[in-house]
């Protein structure tokens, strides 16, 4: 190896120890390093944004040649001012696995054969054109990401609902963040957070609500830990259903008893009005009480509907539906004291203090989502602290563009770029942008995720293009969609960038451009647009899902309506996609300005970013006159909802006597399709394990290390137990991380999901357990 | 060739004493914090035998408390 590339890798070692360092140690400082550093001057960096979570940290990409070599903070992204967690230290490694997948694949008798990739292209448009002649167009269907770039959803949206006239386009972002939009939209009348990561800084309050951020967020979680050491009068409490590294690090842990949070966030409510710590003056101006249908069931069925009833209620009759939660009946059901619940309202109510919610997984994979997603908003309502710094109620993403792609272009069944398929004026506006005629575009919404797979299973959806995702893992009662893609008469397009389980599926697999081999954006979970240029050259065939689906549209004869060139395409794109947000509520910044910032926050009006929307010292689209206008509902207030308690889908029971829990760990993103091929990842993380309480360990004689089946209605999985590992469960829970496809845990869980959002319960279904 | 990097806390009020062992020691390079008690190494070495040798070394300092590695690289 020679000397270059050398010491490159050794500023790499040390960014990874200095970024390790300031996780640990909020605020630690090496002047020594930045002399070196600025010695060093051998690598030119390239400023990108991460692209392994929703925090959406600025990085800088150290090129040698044409190898990426090395990554650090960008210390211009306000984001994370110049820190990464584990993972974005070595994310350019995940461009480099050996493994990866250069040349387009087809199944011919059984059996992966390569072949040239405008070959694999000509298979799928004339595989897209049969399957619609023979079983209507509502017979193709996209599943992309909340990983895509927005070009790529952008296009996906274009051709699939703009040229095909199907709105069968689902992206993952349903089973991470479907809930979160359900929750702003029946809150707020209007997606996205109204805060910004500056409420960090300024609460003097935070609470987590089932959420892990020193795993999931660690830059945001370490911002909130340097505060609190800068400020030293700053809380953080971590209201869980298990114990993790955030609780460990928060002020206080309090756990409650899984899809409680619901009692418990209306027993905080009960509180305030008790102890008259409602801000009234807001209240009157800005909020109206609602209430919507109640048992609204789990859709675990095949066709299951839902549509809510909003009726309007009153103050008086709100307080009187919150008479069922005390804190000592909510004691009872949620496992909390009565002295928790009234010392999370205390913070709540007092006046003095500024408090952010912060919540992802834990809220948003729930049978009752949307609910608890309102229920976190009534109390940051009934208080007045929302849309100011530091009181916020702050819904984040997981993943790098799950707002960017899937929220704002709107790659869901029922969403357009700009608003929903059911409206004419929405579609009006769609039809004219992508100049497709206005019948194209279908006014009725067809399956949601979990339906999707199952009309794949059915038989009503006969071919599947997926991209930048990979459902045979993360899908939630597996082996029925998986069987279901394998069933006779399914054919399964997959672009990817490794081998997964996904891939095992396909009958074409298409080479994937990864990262920053493309140029592209993303949008984080405070609003920010990202661009990124084309750092590196990509491998092989491989090409960008955008550039893919623009070949495959024009094979479909839509060459007008995905004209350009492709040294051009995603600032064309970009410029005609803004069209659709084209007013001061979300105005996006120019591409111009994109490529030079390390992101740009919307609404962009008159060259100035939006830090606080709702707010008119903030926020331009607030009428005049007014300090606050939630613009987003037609009465211009912001709802407050009575949304009772109900249990999970399934609960342990005599037979399955424990709950099961699943979600992530610090050093894997996602399914571990990337980060498993980065050797200090994977040795860091080398497999998955089911995290056990020790006294049930006790109890079934189970040590560290050894071996227990889980198993379930649905199917069993053997691995290994975690007993005082880096999480503990409460009595009677296990928790088990998916990243590891040779552990799928989704094979035990339940396809149970939101009736509103649609979105999958990943945290709770029953299990038992056997030692192996 | 492994390049290998670690986050290093000294034994109390031994932060000065284990700089001065680590840049002593072949194929060492010191990042110490100006603000915490943490220093920053990074080790080059030749081969997998030498990193060994290096590591047990490491690990007999008596200014050293703990070692704990954050990246790994075997060149090819
Ligand atoms: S916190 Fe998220 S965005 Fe930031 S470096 Fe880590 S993985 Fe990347």
């Amino acid at each position: 190896m020679n000397t270059t590339r050398r010491s490159f890798i050794k500023i790499a070692a040390a960014s990874s120890a200095l970024a390790a360092a300031g996780s640990i140690f909020p605020g630690i400082s090496f002047a020594e390093w930045k002399k070196q550093e600025g010695a060093s001057g051998k690598i030119n960096w390239h400023k990108a944004p991460c692209r392994f979570c929703g925090t959406g940290c600025g990085v800088l990409v150290g090129m040698s040649g044409d190898r990426a070599v090395a990554v650090k903070g960008d210390p211009n992204c306000s984001v994370n001012k110049g820190l990464c967690c584990v993972k974005g230290f070595h994310s350019v490694q995940a461009l480099y696995g050996k493994d990866r997948i250069k040349k387009a694949q087809i199944r011919r008798n059984g059996k992966m054969v390569e072949v040239p990739i405008s070959e694999a292209l000509d298979v799928i448009a004339a595989k897209m054109k049969e399957t619609i002649k023979k079983h209507g167009k509502d017979s193709v269907a996209m599943y992309g990401s909340g990983q895509w770039t927005i070009p790529d959803g952008y296009v996906a949206s274009k051709l699939f609902k703009g040229c095909l006239g199907t709105n069968n386009v689902e992206a993952n972002a349903r089973l991470c963040m479907a809930s979160a939009v359900t929750g702003f939209m029946t809150s707020f009348g209007i997606d996205e957070p109204m805060g910004c990561y500056e409420d960090i800084e300024e609460a003097d309050v935070m609470i987590t609500w089932g959420n892990n951020m020193a795993e999931m967020h660690p830059v945001l979680f370490s911002r909130m830990l340097a505060s609190r050491k800068r400020k030293n009068n700053v809380t953080i409490i971590d209201f869980a259903t298990r114990t993790t590294r955030t609780s460990q690090a928060a002020d206080k842990s309090i756990l409650f008893k899984p899809n409680t949070d619901l009692a418990v966030a209306n027993a905080i409510c009960y509180e305030i009005i008790r102890n008259d710590w409602v801000n009234w003056d807001f209240v009157n101006k800005h909020t109206s009480f609602h209430k919507g249908k109640t048992n609204i069931g789990y859709g675990t069925e095949d066709h299951f509907k839902f549509k809510d009833k909003p009726e309007d209620i009153s103050f008086e009759e709100y307080k009187t539906f919150l008479e069922d939660y005390t804190p000592e009946k909510v004691e009872r059901i949620s496992g909390v004291s009565a002295r928790d619940i009234k010392y999370m309202a205390s913070l709540y109510g007092d006046p003095a203090k500024k408090v952010t919610s912060f919540w992802c997984m834990g809220m948003n994979q729930h049978v009752r989502g949307t609910w608890i997603n309102n229920l976190v908003y009534n109390i940051h309502l009934l208080t007045g602290k929302i849309s100011t710094p530091g009181n916020s109620p702050f819904s984040l993403t997981g993943q790098p563009s799950a707002c960017g792609t899937v929220r704002e272009v709107g790659t869901l069944t029922h969403k357009l770029p700009h608003g929903v398929v059911m409206k004419e004026k929405d579609r009006k506006m769609a039809a004219e942008i992508w100049d497709v005629p206005l019948s194209n575009i279908d006014p009725k919404p067809t399956y949601h995720t979990v339906e999707m797979f199952r009309a794949l299973d059915r038989g009503d959806i006969r071919f599947m293009w997926i991209q930048v995702t990979n459902p045979m893992i993360t899908m939630p009662k597996l082996k029925r969609y998986r069987d279901g893609c394998l069933k006779e008469g399914r054919f399964i397009v997959v672009s990817d960038v490794y081998p997964t389980p996904t891939t095992d599926v396909a009958d074409v697999i298409l080479p994937a451009s990864m990262w920053v081999e493309q140029e592209g954006l993303y949008g984080n979970s405070e609003r920010r647009t990202q661009h990124f240029d084309r750092i590196v050259p990509g491998p092989g065939d491989t090409m960008s899902d955008t550039w893919q689906i623009i070949e495959v549209a024009r094979r479909l004869g839509f060459e007008k309506q995905f004209p350009w060139g492709e040294d051009e395409y995603i600032g064309k794109i970009w410029e005609e996609y803004r069209r659709f947000h084209d007013n001061p509520k979300h105005n996006m910044a120019p591409y111009k300005v994109l490529k030079e910032r390390s992101g740009v926050q919307w609404p962009f009006v008159n060259g100035k970013e939006t830090r606080w929307r709702f707010n008119s010292k903030y926020d331009p689209a607030c009428k005049k006159g007014t300090d606050f206008d939630f613009y987003g509902k037609k009465d211009g207030k912001a709802w407050i909802w009575a949304r009772p308690y109900e249990p999970a889908a399934e609960s342990p029971d005599q037979e399955y006597n424990f709950w099961l829990n699943t979600g992530r760990v610090i050093e894997h993103w996602h399914t571990g399709s990337m980060t498993r091929r980065i050797p200090v990842l994977h040795n860091a993380m080398p497999e998955s394990y089911v995290e056990m309480n020790p006294d049930d360990a006790a109890d079934m004689g189970v040590a560290n290390g050894e071996k227990v089946k889980i198993i379930s209605r649905r199917g069993e999985i053997t691995m290994k137990a975690s007993i005082n590992g880096r999480g503990v469960p409460p009595r009677g829970m296990v928790f088990v991380p998916f990243f590891d496809e040779s552990y799928k845990i989704n094979e035990v869980t339940l396809d149970a999901f939101c009736p509103i959002s649609k979105q999958p319960d990943y945290k709770k279904c029953a299990v038992r357990l056997e030692k192996a | 060739m492994p390049i290998l990097s670690y986050l290093v806390l000294p034994e109390a009020g031994a932060k000065e004493q284990l700089c001065t062992d680590l840049s002593t020691m072949e194929g060492c390079e010191i990042i110490p914090s100006d603000n915490e008690e943490v220093v920053v190494l990074v080790t080059d070495t030749p081969d997998e035998k030498t990193e060994e040798t290096l590591q047990k070394s490491l690990k007999n300092l008596p200014s050293l408390q703990s070692l704990s590695m954050t990246f790994g690289h075997s060149a090819e």
